[in-house]
């Protein structure tokens, strides 16, 4: 039963079995064991990226093909929930046509570059990839009476998912029952789904022919399966779980912008991610992202804390000063590439 | 009566100026297992690409049971029946000895686009990969990954590949180049097993001699890209045009030296 809930693919290590049940239990009671709102924020967060990051690793752990498109697709989602909540009006209807239109919009327009590209060469995909996204994170901050430019949408979302929103007398076990509890059900278990569900396309028998593929395209090709059609789908699958994804995170932030979703910062920090975890893991994107994002949120508290000790002594403080998180955040993936080749998922299982 | 399953006209390709492979016509009968041989560069791993589809042809044509498939894809055409083993082995090398036959089974299956099952729980594709396994003798392997097998191990996998196919027309490229002599029986005896498969086509590119004898039903000769001879192994062996095509040397003397 839990075998098949995880495809089969048990994370075959003790050490990364328990690391990802600490994982799913933090998450899933994140309101009530970190009730602030901060830590409730980098919850939801860690599940929306870990989405985000599977579906990268789709595309690149298992199919072999370089991508930098997928912060557009997050965005195509994130702007569809956006822009629909705006023009309908707040509600469950508008979130759902916005998710729809966004994941549909995302299919289609990387069956469109999948189509027009992979035949080539995979290398020219990821130049078109790049090309279009620039495109689009353009047209989005040029056409500003839809999009709201950069300043982005902020818009409202249906009052169940809101603070003022009480249930159960307003309170369980010591934690407001409001609307952003829900609200963060509502994206903790998407999310679980979501993610299911690639394990389950990895491990079913197209996810094995992507792996055949990228393991040796010519031959897949010689024992019958054509290898652009695949690659394709792959394509178009993953542009719509990232698109679910940005619906996810729209609707936690109610807001919609270039920088949340389209920003190229964004795209390098999910090739990091899906490298720190561990390509073609599927698990590595839930270590990848967990990681990531704690250190993203927390890395200058430790480092302002660390400076702070250390405020005596010469140069250190400087060192240490909480805003150089991200050049440390830098040697913490240099190194963790370095010893970790395969990633930490690909580590743990001794490979 | 033996009929062609496949047929090729004026197959020629040229890479710039050097005609890799010049006006081969030739047809191959159901039940009939051809020997092609020819010294190293004499085009045979050529013909073999452009029957399947590798490498797309300069001028001529290839037809399987009467269709004609010169313009179709490499995949298209294994699943119309023409099936391949390389002289180089070509596998999937990170993913398990059992997987790789499985995916030939499941390509044969039609069943690569079924997205939300499980792979394993296809007791219909994992049974017959077994059943290659077995009859290659590689049970016990099953589970290992390919990278990890010895090099003659691969070249049993390689042909196992093949097999798994079962293809109309079954084309080996060296098959047991590189297996050490207790290897080679083990898929010289799958070949000899499929002989008995009266619909089959069977193309077999190989250098000893005593394996040509015993298992060739016809030989045909290329040399420089060209059709040099065809016909009976033991005629052709000893016919003018070869020891002429090998300037004088006797066709025996001459493979071996490749
Ligand atoms: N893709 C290619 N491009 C250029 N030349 C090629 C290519 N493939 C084969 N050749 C040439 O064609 C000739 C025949 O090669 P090949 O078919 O591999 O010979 P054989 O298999 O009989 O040893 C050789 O001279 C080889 O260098
Ligand atoms: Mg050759």
């Amino acid at each position: 039963m839990l075998k098949t809930l995880v495809s089969g693919d048990t994370p075959r290590s003790p050490i990364l079995l328990a690391v990802l049940l600490a994982i799913l239990v933090c998450l899933a009671l994140a309101p009530f064991l970190f009730p602030g709102v901060r830590s409730v924020d980098t919850a939801a967060r860690i599940c929306i990226f870990i989405v985000l990051v599977a579906s990268y690793d789709l595309l690149l752990g298992y199919g072999g093909i370089v991508s930098f498109a997928h912060t557009m697709f997050f965005g195509l989602g994130a702007y569809g929930v956006a822009l629909a909540s705006s023009r309908m009006g707040p509600g469950f209807d508008s979130l759902l046509v916005g998710s729809v239109a966004g994941a549909g919009l995302a299919a289609l327009l990387a069956l469109v570059i999948g189509l027009f590209s992979l035949r080539v060469r995979a290398i020219f995909f990821a130049m078109i990839t790049l090309a279009v996204a620039s495109a689009v994170a353009v047209l989005v901050s040029q056409l500003s009476s839809l999009t709201g430019g950069e300043d982005g949408l902020s818009f409202k979302i249906p009052r169940a998912l809101g603070p003022a929103f009480k249930f159960m007398d307003g309170e369980i076990f010591g934690v407001k029952a409001n609307g952003k509890l829900l609200k963060y059900y509502l994206v903790f278990i998407s999310c679980f789904v979501l993610f299911l569900l690639m394990l389950r396309v990895v491990n079913s028998p197209f996810g094995r022919v992507l792996q055949a593929i990228r393991e040796n395209d010519f031959r897949a090709e010689a024992i019958g399966y054509r290898v652009v059609h695949y690659r394709v789908a792959a394509t178009c699958l993953s542009a719509a779980i990232a698109a679910l994804a940005g619906a996810l995170y729209a609707i936690w932030l109610r807001y919609v912008g270039p920088d949340t979703t389209l920003s190229m910062e964004i795209m390098i920090d999910i090739l990091l991610m899906v490298v720190i975890g561990g390509m073609g893991t599927m698990y590595g994107a839930v270590i990848g992202a967990t990681l990531f994002v704690l250190a993203q949120n927390y890395l200058q508290n430790v480092l302002s804390l660390a400076g702070e000790s250390v405020s005596a002594l010469p140069f250190l403080p400087d060192l240490l000063n909480a805003d150089r998180w991200l050049l440390w955040l830098g040697v913490l993936f240099i190194l963790s590439v370095y010893f970790f080749p395969t990633g930490i998922v690909g580590r743990l299982r001794g490979k | 009566m033996p009929h062609p399953i496949l047929e090729t006209t004026d197959l020629t390709v040229r890479f710039g100026g050097h005609v890799a492979v010049d006006h081969i016509t030739c047809n191959f009968n159901a039940g009939e297992l051809t020997a092609i041989v020819g010294p190293n560069g004499a085009g045979k791993t050529t013909y073999f690409n452009l029957i399947s589809g590798q490498i797309p042809v300069s001028e001529g044509r290839v037809k399987l049971n009467g269709t004609d498939i010169t313009r179709m894809s490499v995949a298209q055409r294994t699943h119309r029946g023409i099936g391949r083993a390389f002289q180089l082995t070509n596998l999937f090398p990170n993913l398990s000895v059992l997987e790789n036959i499985r995916l030939v089974v499941q390509s044969k299956a039609g069943r690569g686009f079924n997205i939300l099952s499980m792979a394993d729980s296809h007791a219909e594709l994992t049974g017959p990969a077994y059943e290659i396994l077995e009859r290659i003798r590689m049970t016990d392997q099953a589970d290992q990954v390919v990278s990890e097998l010895s090099h003659g191990d691969q070249r049993k996998l390689e042909v196992a590949l093949l097999i798994a196919l079962d293809p109309l027309v079954y084309m080996f490229d060296e098959p047991t180049a590189g297996m050490s002599v207790d290897e080679a029986p083990v898929v010289l005896d799958l070949i000899a097993e499929l002989k008995t498969r009266k619909d089959r086509a069977i193309l077999l590119v190989e250098h000893k001699m005593d394996v040509i004898r015993t298992l060739a039903d016809r030989i045909i000769v290329l040399h420089n890209g060209a059709l040099a001879a065809d016909g009976d192994p033991a005629e052709v062996m000893a016919s003018d045009v070869v020891q002429e095509a090998y300037m004088g040397r006797d066709l025996e003397e001459a493979l071996a030296n490749v």
